[in-house]
């Protein structure tokens, strides 16, 4: 219970301490509000794990009056994996953002951003209250565009204002179907929502929510302002911004679509979002395929896997929901983030050492690099796997997951939108890994300590064992689901 | 304690290919040692397996992944057939891998691959679900993708991305027939065929196919063959992991699961899939045997020989009469035996000689007299010559295609001896009966090349005299074919 508080209270304390603290007091508290905030989510998981979900009313008032945060098994899942990649880009941004090594606006800004992400990250994810949600994803949303602007360059800079109007129409229209929401039934909190009678502007509300929260989340064709942003950010920033931050609009979407107002689910609707979800996977893919510059190549990864996630939405909402094929796609949809999570940020802190120590991530730059720095190699190599699907990957358990629920719901279209995609994502990753992996005269270049070489190997071979050990994350995943997630087909 | 049998036997090549990954290039004596022991252990592990089988225990272990999805570890005949065969080929690849490549660089990458590779192929072995089986198969493609592309020059790299190319939309179709079956049956054991009633046999006959395209990949059946002549730029040991320990082997291995394990012999014959199986097969014996009498190298020649004699595990699998089954099942380890004498050979020849092409091997018979006996085995046993392994397939599948009621059988046999003989016979004059170039420098004094490839040789005799007797590849076909599949 006390962990639940410690995951909200403490990246916000270390924040606070990073503004006020001078610079090399600022890094020791940045580093110790990042291992205590990592043990707390360890701590909450296990709790989870052991005793269920706990709730906490804030200030005692339960809600309708006060507001309800409640770390379920998705909560817990999604807050470890957080606080895995979290510690990872920390420990990558010491030395990337040592005082020197970057300009004084980046030392400074880099981990008061830094922990006011992941403060309002874990808010999002315990979050039932609606109106509460939507001043996390704000949160989320500021300190995101402010890691993106931090080097303060010109192309940032303009990707940052992008980002930044997409970001804010978004909320704007999340806004708008909560104070419809709000209108019709005098209640914000999800556990009162789902009992509600449902009213006429019900349909409208979570249209209008879900249309922002795309924008978020950076679905097709909300997601111009993805590459740029995630391309353009320092290499620490970037894994936070493409692993993390889409997955937490994403669970609103999931909570709002599975537990709010599974009523209001539409055939149409849900397959209208499995649609963009797959001209995503498909544009993003294409994309990939064409960049020249290796952080492009992967945040146009991202914009495809983010599609995936939404082929959630037909198999387990509205009809299906009822059906022995929706835990699995549900599961699946949960575990892609998860996994897509660890492997991107591990390919965005291998890309980010490889820039330092060549000057450039165009892919002749990178050039045999795998002979200098193997093991970030093996790291992209590995990662490649898992958002490629091939086993074994948590990527593949969950393209395993969501394609048999596709075939088992006849609704077989979704599941070769999975196996082709899978395929163009071999496609744009191989130029990459056989650019990394080629023979050629390697410059000598300063590298950086095996230590600092090991993080990413660490996160893509958590994604891949995501894949092998599965059974856990499953049972921790089934804690508080209102449907029987455990058993499947 | 046997329950972990399998696993510990996974481990023997899995903890060696861990360590060797980091590795330094100097550290030689710990590499070979580690590579070497694993083999070793392996091989002890296997005998003790086949002891216990033989005395009535049986193996299995389950551990979850996720709720549906189980990777099951077990062992049966077929299994053990298999897993004895890689093992044994394993252990004398080992050791012709560390002579080959002496003291070249990205050993430990080399052998922390080349490890990767048979564990992969031993749970390709193992597995006892079809997930499982999945999972090792596509393990194997990523770890051989590095081997093909060993030497990073450009052909190397290219023929490494060609195999990719083949090799992924292969293995996705491959899990569209696994999710689409498996939606309508639930995860499919090995142990107790699944019940196919609910599936309409349209649907049955599409998920066949696409099973056969995604497996038969790696069997190198026409079309899908094109990735394994290119393959061949790799180095000797390479080619032998892909011809005979490891992956045409897997994909042979592969359609044999699919036809007994998945569908059911009755199943095949009910849907009318098994004669174009083997009519695709036989079109790939004779088109294989063709493309190989066109090859001016040595190593594209065997490769495309490969292509051809892979399929006659296929047909005999197949056919599905009872000769035809023993006949395929003991090609399994006989093509192995005598493909991978050849490739030590090719890999010697290249070596000690410098030979590469066809003119090339000119007089070398009597400079490199053991070399070239052992090759003249492999290609004997090959085109059928008694005693030698090949000929006991042969007169398997012979019958078998007569008691499948398909006498056209005969007249393929027929037409890929003498093509065999067509493309092997000219290499042999010129081993034995044509004279040497006078400046040709030629010698065989490596003994852990030639040791491996005079062992095969042997085996492949052995497993032709032997024949009749329980032990030998033919006993333990008809073993399993009588135990498993033809009650």
């Amino acid at each position: 219970m006390s962990a639940l508080v410690a995951v909200l209270v403490l990246p916000l304390a270390g924040a606070l301490a990073t503004v006020a603290l001078p610079g090399r007091a600022a890094r020791i508290a940045a580093s110790t509000a990042i291992a205590a905030t990592l043990a707390a989510a360890l701590a909450l998981a296990a709790w989870v794990a052991a005793r269920g979900v706990p709730r906490l009313e804030i200030g005692g008032w339960a809600p309708p009056v006060g507001i309800a945060v409640e770390a379920d098994g998705l909560a817990a899942a999604m807050i470890v994996m957080t606080a895995t990649v979290m510690a990872a880009a920390g420990l990558s941004a010491r030395h990337m953002l040592a005082p020197g090594a970057a300009g004084a606006r980046a030392a400074f800004g880099f981990w008061p951003l830094m922990l006011l992400l992941w403060a309002a990250l874990n808010a999002v994810f315990v979050s039932r209250d609606l109106f509460n949600l939507y001043v996390g994803i704000e949160l989320l949303s500021l300190a995101a565009i402010g890691l993106v602007a931090i080097e303060g360059k010109a192309a940032a800079l303009a990707a940052a204002m992008r980002y930044m109007i997409f970001a804010l129409a978004g909320s704007l229209l999340y806004l708008a179907g909560v104070v419809l929401v709000y209108a019709a039934h005098g209640a914000l909190d999800a556990g009162l929502l789902t009992d509600r009678t449902p009213a006429r502007t019900d349909g409208l509300a979570l249209a209008l929510m879900t249309v922002g929260l795309m924008a978020k989340t950076a679905l097709f064709p909300f997601h111009v302002w993805l590459p740029p942003a995630h391309g353009g950010a320092p290499a620490p920033a970037s894994a936070m911004l493409s692993a993390l931050v889409p997955k937490a609009s994403f669970v609103i979407l999931l909570r709002l679509w599975f537990d709010v107002m599974p009523d209001q689910a539409t055939e149409g609707a849900l397959a209208l979002m499995a649609a963009l979800g797959t001209a995503a996977v498909i544009w993003g893919g294409l994309a990939a395929l064409v960049q020249e510059r290796l952080k492009l190549i992967v945040a146009y990864s991202t914009v495809a896997q983010i599609g995936y996630l939404f082929l959630v939405f037909p198999l387990a909402g509205g009809a299906s929901a009822e059906m022995p094929w929706a835990a699995g796609a549900w599961n699946g949809a949960v575990f892609l983030a998860l996994s897509h999570g660890l492997a991107k940020a591990a390919m965005f802190l291998a890309v980010g050492q490889w820039m330092a120590a060549r000057g450039g991530d165009r892919l002749e730059d990178l050039r045999g690099i795998a002979t200098a720095m193997p093991m970030t190699a093996f790291a992209f190599a590995l990662s490649s796997i898992t958002l490629v699907g091939l086993p074994p990957s948590g990527g593949f358990t969950a393209k395993y997951l969501i394609m048999t629920s596709a075939f088992a719901a006849g609704q077989w279209g979704w599941a070769l939108v999975m196996a082709g995609g899978g395929l163009l994502a071999a496609a744009y990753l191989y130029r990459p890994v056989a650019v990394i992996f080629a023979r050629a005269e390697v410059p000598d270049s300063p590298l950086p300590s095996r230590g600092r070489q090991v993080v990413p190997l660490i996160l893509a071979g958590a994604a891949v064992a995501l894949g092998i050990a599965s059974a856990a994350p499953f049972d921790l995943l089934s804690t508080g689901r209102p449907q029987a997630a455990g058993e499947g087909l | 304690m046997t329950g972990l049998l399998p696993i510990f036997i996974l481990l023997t090549s899995l903890v060696p290919a861990a360590i060797t990954f980091f590795l330094r290039q100097e550290s030689y004596r710990l590499r070979n040692a580690l590579n070497l022991g694993g083999a070793v252990v392996k091989g002890a592990l296997i005998v003790a397996m086949l002891v216990a089988v033989a005395g009535g225990a049986s193996f299995e272990t389950a551990i979850p992944l996720a709720p549906g999805l189980v990777l099951l570890l077990r062992i049966d005949a077929l299994a053990l057939l298999f897993v004895s065969l890689s093992a044994t080929l394993w252990l004398l690849t080992t050791i012709y891998a560390i002579s080959y490549l002496g003291e070249k660089p990205e050993q430990s990458r080399f052998f922390g691959f080349f490890s990767l590779c048979v564990f992969a192929t031993t749970g390709i072995a193992l597995s006892g679900s079809l997930i499982s089986f999945f999972i090792f198969f596509e393990l194997l493609t990523l770890s051989t993708w590095p081997l093909v592309a060993h030497k990073q020059d450009a052909a190397s790299l290219r023929a490494a991305r060609g195999y990719l190319l083949y090799a992924l939309p292969c293995s996705t179709i491959l899990l569209v027939a696994i999710v689409w079956l498996e939606s309508a049956t639930g995860p499919i054991l090995f142990t107790d065929p699944p019940d196919l009633s609910g599936v309409d046999p349209a649907s049955l006959r599409v998920i066949f196919a696409l099973f056969i395209v995604g497996v038969g990949m790696k069997a190198a059946i026409i079309p899908l063959h094109g990735w394994l002549p290119a393959a061949m730029v790799a180095p000797a040991p390479v080619s032998a992991l892909l011809h005979a320990v490891a992956v045409v082997k897997a994909g042979a291995f592969g359609v044999i699961r699919v036809i007994y394990d998945v569908f059911g012999i009755e199943r095949v014959a009910e849907l009318g899939v098994g004669t174009p199986l083997a009519a695709l097969a036989s079109f790939t014996i004779i088109w294989g045997s063709l493309r190989a009498l066109q090859q001016t190298e040595i190593k594209k020649r065997l490769a495309y020989s490969t292509v051809s004699q892979v399929s006659y595990i296929i047909l005999g699998v197949a056919l599905a009469s009872p000769f035809a089954v023993i006949g395929g099942l003991a090609h399994l380890v006989h093509q192995g035996l005598m493909k991978i004498t050849l490739f030590f050979c090719a890999g010697i020849y290249d070596e000690r000689a410098g030979v590469r092409s066809i003119e090339g091997l000119d007089g070398l018979g009597r400079r490199m007299p053991w070399t070239s006996t052992c090759f003249s085995i492999g290609a004997l046993g090959m085109i059928g010559l008694p005693p030698i392994a090949g000929f006991v397939s042969k007169i398997y599948l012979g019958i078998g295609g007569l008691q499948a009621e398909a006498p056209w059988v005969l007249a393929v046999l027929g037409a890929s001896t003498l093509l065999n003989a067509a493309y092997f016979v000219p290499l042999l004059y010129r081993l034995w009966f044509r004279e040497i170039a006078p400046d040709a420098e030629a010698d065989e004094r490596a003994p852990a090349l030639v040791g491996p490839a005079v062992a095969a040789a042997l085996a492949a005799v052995l497993a032709g005299m032997l024949a009749a007797s329980d032990i030998s590849p033919l006993g333990w076909a008809t073993l399993i074919s009588e135990r498993d599949y033809l009650e």
